[in-house]
């Protein structure tokens, strides 16, 4: 790890004003992914901003229709929260399963999102659930917010400050890790909401997307049936020495079919 | 007392007392006055000539003090690091084994190869100077695919060694087996992978140098699994210091499975520097330096054959293995795709006829050595897959082939060196059916067919040679050591004892069991009994532990060294008692004069061993303390039986593991718990091994799952509970009748795990690590489903 400086504000105004300044600055969150790119001196802000002592970006609330939660809560306190866990349980239980429990209780949603890694699990409920992200400076619609491969729509001196879940009507998610990360081999999320039903898949290609030939079918039909003989286009996703773009293709049927046996099963 | 803490009990073990809260001492908790810091520059190319390095680039970070390469180690004449077992090939040419420079001498020959140190006044120091250091290179093409290493036209790793062959080596009767396979009904014949694993050990590899100029004298901290061989090599071989200039301490030692047996460039580039710059040397492998810089393990490809009769009993096995060692040949590396691998296969089964060809192949690629099993899990991989895929294609129950080829008349010379003393190999698969419930299985594969899931049940009956060795019998195969074990006991004025040993702990418990002994001897509280190991200055000359050899070996020199102390405490009770030497009764901690009520405890006898006053000073010395060197009369043979049953997620190929049976013959047990606890760790590091564990190296020769987001070691949620029995023969050669627990678990483990498999697929073309992605393609090969589509 290189020399850098570290700040730790206690209020969100504080932090935007000190990543305004400095060369390379970056903020701070769960520390999971950043750290360990600093310690083998892959990253070297010249500046970091923790963002552990600012009180506005924890917590969860639960407003009419949505459910809010703050960038900086841990994935440990999503999968608790009495609130997601009855109203959204299908993210209670994608939090539940990240990684394993340092893991869950220092990682953050905000750090996920902002991070976007093609096999990270919140960008899949975030896709499919139409989720809101809001910053410091705006508010996105997430089918705006994963770009590409660690590559979002967020300035660099933005940061984000909690996302809006829309409550759907029933969602699920089901995952099969990576045996050695536990992050997302493939993971796909089913949500049936306000605007209809999303598919959202994870891990299999370079960033987050949806299926629309499965969510028409299961428009007509919400069932794992309905998914039989719907194949994915390996062309495109990923390949690395865990799984080759074929299984990944096949594994994002399976994937999907778990995932709506789970809306159905309300887990 | 003694049942509480005797042979044969429960003991927790007491080393974890300080383990558990923080407070072992482990070589990076070391921080001497004055110390500073190394950093290694690696080399980033497989295969590379080092051209010029810029020592000025580096000595401009502030706080590098010094840089130093392989000139200047040759400047000292600082040797590299040999092979310690001397292999002939078949032909009768000695093995190709270049030494392995501590830092490169004008080539690279794998990514990781040490190339300078940077010593800095802080870890970041001495780092920035590693990062900022110019070195040129010439990449040369590298050599990474086993298979392909020894084709006319693949680059050489090392000039000498012509094919990139160390040797052609074979063990048996090449033309009895030839005629065995000639008269043969049936022959089986396979392809495997033994697929390449990083060690990992939970603490990485540490060392602190220190040089004192007022002595002329180094020490050592280290991370060894046997500091005093570290220490014969680094003076006899590396010429670092004299041997009685150098003191070696190896302390809390968090695992080491073999990996830690080596010397490496980094321990001796520590201790060498220290002088050079005059303060302590510290260095801490972090995790992504050892995926690149322990020596891995296994890697091997075989081709095996089995013939059979009409009745279904064993003729003859052949095969023919190439085993991987990467750049170098690591200090015992040559040992092990050899004698420590031929010479098992004839698993536990008579077979009459036997022959193996080993060719020891250098690619650009971290050596490879001895690593938990070292051998013998390649051996029962490759007898115990040909078992189980000949029984299939005879249409025999893979349990009842077993029995029939079984060898159960003991002391059993095999045709591979091996004379197998005790054992009953039909007890332990009688008692593991049992405990499985085997008859139970066709029904439980039907229930989880209903549930979409592939239901599979496979067998490993391993056996291992350990307690390694009788001297004579290492050194007549190529040895350059004696493998007996050292101890002293030590008795204080108090009664308390001291028991120094050669064998040294990091991980499997001494601290407890050989307490246990020395109180179940003595009649003494395990408290009042301390195991000192791992310092070169305190114990004498001792060879350490690895091969499952403590018990066996090392314990059985303190049990010699404690019947001396008995006989020397029986003299000096009988001259308290005024009676004859022979009377006296030694038990539960009393010397009695037999057939009398006249008796003296133990504590007294101890301390009338020091006040020594009115001994007959011609007979009777002062003092209570022995030593012993044990050298074994024969390996031991620890065999047993596991099963595995497990099932297979058809959608996607995931595998879990539901019921795992082992039971071992280990002879006597000191302390049932640890050995369970053994067994546990074996059996998860062989299903790693199976199914999880992948060393993957792409073309150019980097290493690709280089961390442990890549790397998958096996977790708690990837095994079954296990259920543990044991069946016991005693082992005759050696008094304490210890066969040995440490590796059998990873011995067995990856047959098992794969015959299942293949069991549960319904072909044998499966292999390790049977990935989830591995077995999902290996389902669609399947010919049931193959019939279905
Ligand atoms: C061993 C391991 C296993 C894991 N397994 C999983 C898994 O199964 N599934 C999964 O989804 N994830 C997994 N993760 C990722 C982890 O859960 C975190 O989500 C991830 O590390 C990022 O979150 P963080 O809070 O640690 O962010 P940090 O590491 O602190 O930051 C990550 C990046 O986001 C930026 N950032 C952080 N917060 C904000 C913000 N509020 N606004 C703008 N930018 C911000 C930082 O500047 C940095 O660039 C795993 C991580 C590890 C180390």
């Amino acid at each position: 790890m290189y020399d850098f400086n570290y700040h730790r504000p206690s209020s969100l105004d504080e932090a935007v004003t000190l990543l305004g300044q400095g060369e390379d600055v970056k903020v701070l969150a769960g520390g999971h992914t950043l750290l360990p790119t600093m310690k083998q001196r892959l990253a070297a802000p010249s500046d970091v901003v923790d963002l552990s002592r600012i009180a506005a970006l924890k917590g969860i609330e639960a407003t009419e229709g949505a459910v809010r939660i703050g960038a900086a809560t841990s994935h440990a306190d999503v999968a608790a929260s009495g609130e997601v866990r009855n109203r959204i349980p299908a993210l209670a239980a994608l939090a539940a399963r990240i990684g394993d429990p340092h893991v869950r209780n220092r990682g953050t949603l905000g750090g996920s999102i902002a991070n976007n890694d093609p096999n990270a699990d919140y960008p899949a409920a975030c896709l499919a659930l139409g989720a809101t992200i809001v910053t410091t400076k705006r508010e996105i619609a997430a089918d705006d917010f994963f770009v590409d491969m660690f590559e979002t729509a967020l300035d660099e001196d933005e940061i984000v400050t909690r996302v809006d879940f829309p409550v759907p009507r029933r969602a699920g998610y089901a995952k099969f890790p990576n045996p050695a990360s536990r992050y997302a081999l493939v993971g796909v999320f089913v949500a049936e909401g306000g605007d209809g039903i999303r598919a959202a898949v994870t891990g299999a290609g370079p960033c987050v997307f949806r299926v629309p030939e499965m969510e028409a079918a299961l428009g007509h039909d919400f069932s794992p049936a309905a998914l039989e003989g719907i194949k994915v286009d390996a062309g495109g996703l990923n390949a690395d020495i865990h799984a080759s773009a074929d299984y990944r293709a096949h594994l994002v049927g399976v994937m999907a079919r778990r995932a709506v046996e789970a809306a159905l099963e309300g887990r | 007392m003694a049942r509480d803490t005797g042979i044969g009990a429960r003991v927790k073990r007491v080393e974890d007392q300080r383990f558990i809260t923080g407070k072992g001492r482990y070589t990076a908790d070391l921080n001497r006055p004055g110390q500073a810091h190394a950093a290694f520059v690696r080399s980033p190319h497989a295969h590379a000539k080092v051209g010029s390095i810029d020592k000025a680039s580096a000595m401009e970070v502030p706080g590098v003090l010094a840089v130093f390469t392989g000139e200047d180690l040759a400047a000292d004449e600082v040797g590299a690091l040999p092979c310690g077992w001397a292999i002939t090939s078949k032909d009768g040419s000695p093995m190709v084994a270049p030494g392995h420079p501590c830092l490169a001498q004008g080539k690279v020959r794998y990514v990781g190869d040490p190339v300078a140190v940077v010593i800095g006044e802080t870890l970041s120091a001495a780092r920035g100077g590693a990062e900022a250091l110019e070195v040129e290179y010439e990449e040369l093409p590298a050599v990474v695919d086993l298979d392909a290493a020894q084709s006319s036209d693949a680059p050489l790793v090392h000039d000498e060694a012509a094919r990139n062959t160390a040797f052609e080596w074979e063990l048996g009767d090449k033309a009895a087996t030839e005629e065995a396979f000639a008269k043969a009904r049936h022959v089986t014949r396979i392809d495997l992978v033994n697929n390449r694993l990083v060690p990992n050990a939970m603490e990485p590899r540490a060392a602190v140098g220190e040089y004192d100029s007022g002595t002329d004298g180094f020490t050592l901290y280290t991370t060894s699994q046997n500091p005093h061989v570290a220490r014969l090599v680094m003076s006899a071989f590396l010429n670092i210091a004299p041997e009685h200039k150098l003191r070696v301490i190896a302390p809390d030692v968090g695992g080491g499975f073999g990996s830690k047996i080596y010397v490496y460039p980094e321990e001796t580039v520590c201790v060498w520097a220290s002088s050079k710059v005059d303060r302590p040397v510290k260095w801490t492998c972090d995790r992504a330096e050892a995926f690149l810089s322990d020596a891995h393990g296994r890697d091997h490809l075989t081709h095996a054959e089995l013939a059979l009769d009409e009745q279904g009993k064993i003729l003859g096995l052949r095969i023919k293995t190439k085993a991987n060692v990467g750049g170098y040949l690591n200090l015992f590396a040559s040992s092990v795709p050899t004698y420590l691998y031929a010479t098992l296969l004839s698993g536990q089964y008579d077979i009459p006829a036997i022959y193996a060809e080993v060719d020891a192949v250098y690619t650009n690629t971290t050596p490879v050595d001895a690593y938990r099993g070292a051998g013998r899990p390649e051996a029962t991989f490759v007898v115990e897959r040909l078992i189980e895929v000949a029984a299939r294609e005879t249409g025999m129950d893979p349990a009842e082939f077993r029995r029939r080829n079984f060898v159960t008349s003991f002391p059993h010379q095999t045709p591979v060196i091996m004379m197998y003393d005790a054992g009953d190999y039909a007890a332990s698969l009688d008692k593991a059916l049992e405990l499985i419930d085997y008859s139970g299985f066709a029904q439980r594969k039907s229930q989880a067919a209903r549930e979409g899931k592939l239901r599979g049940i496979g067998f490993s009956t391993y056996i291992e040679a350990c307690g390694i060795a009788p001297s004579q019998a290492v050194g007549s195969l190529g040895a350059g050591v004696g493998l007996w074990e050292s101890a002293e006991v030590r008795v204080n004025p108090v009664g308390t004892v001291e028991v120094l040993t050669g064998s040294h702990s990091h991980g499997q418990g001494h601290e407890t069991t050989f307490a246990q002994l020395v109180a179940d001897r003595l009649g003494i509280p395990m408290t009042n009994v301390a195991i000192v190991h791992g310092d070169t200055d305190k114990v004498q000359f001792g060879m350490g532990t690895y091969g499952s050899r403590s018990g066996a070996v090392g314990m059985s020199a303190i049990s010699v060294a404690l019947d001396r102390v008995v006989a020397k405490a029986k003299k000096v009770a009988a001259h308290l008692l005024e009676a004859s030497e022979g009377d006296i009764e030694f038990k539960d901690g009393q010397f009695t004069v037999s057939g009398t009520d006249r008796s003296i405890d133990w504590t007294s006898v101890a301390l009338n061993a020091y006040t020594a006053h009115g001994f007959p000073s011609a007979d009777l010395e002062p003092g209570l303390k022995e030593g012993a060197f044990y050298d074994p009369t024969n390996f031991t043979f620890p065999a047993g039986c596991h099963i595995c049953e497990l099932e297979i997620d058809a959608d996607t190929g995931h595998t879990r593991i539901v019921n795992w049976v082992a039971v071992d013959d280990f002879g006597e047990i000191i302390n049932p718990m640890i050995v369970e606890g053994q067994v546990h760790g074996g059996i998860a590091q062989g299903v790693g091994q199976a199914l999880l564990e992948h060393t993957v190296y792409d073309e150019s020769g980097q290493l690709v799952s280089g961390s442990f987001m890549d790397y998958t070691m096996p977790r708690a949620d990837d095994l079954p509970s296990f259920s543990l029995d044991f069946t016991v023969t005693r082992c005759p050669s050696n008094p304490l009748g210890i066969k040995g627990c440490g590796e059998a678990g990873a011995i067995a483990a990856p047959a098992a795990v794969i015959n299942a498999i293949t069991d549960a697929v319904g072909h044998e073309d499966v292999a390790m690590p049977a990935t989830a992605e591995a077995v999902w393609q290996a389902i669609r090969k399947s010919p049931a489903r193959e019939a279905a589509e």
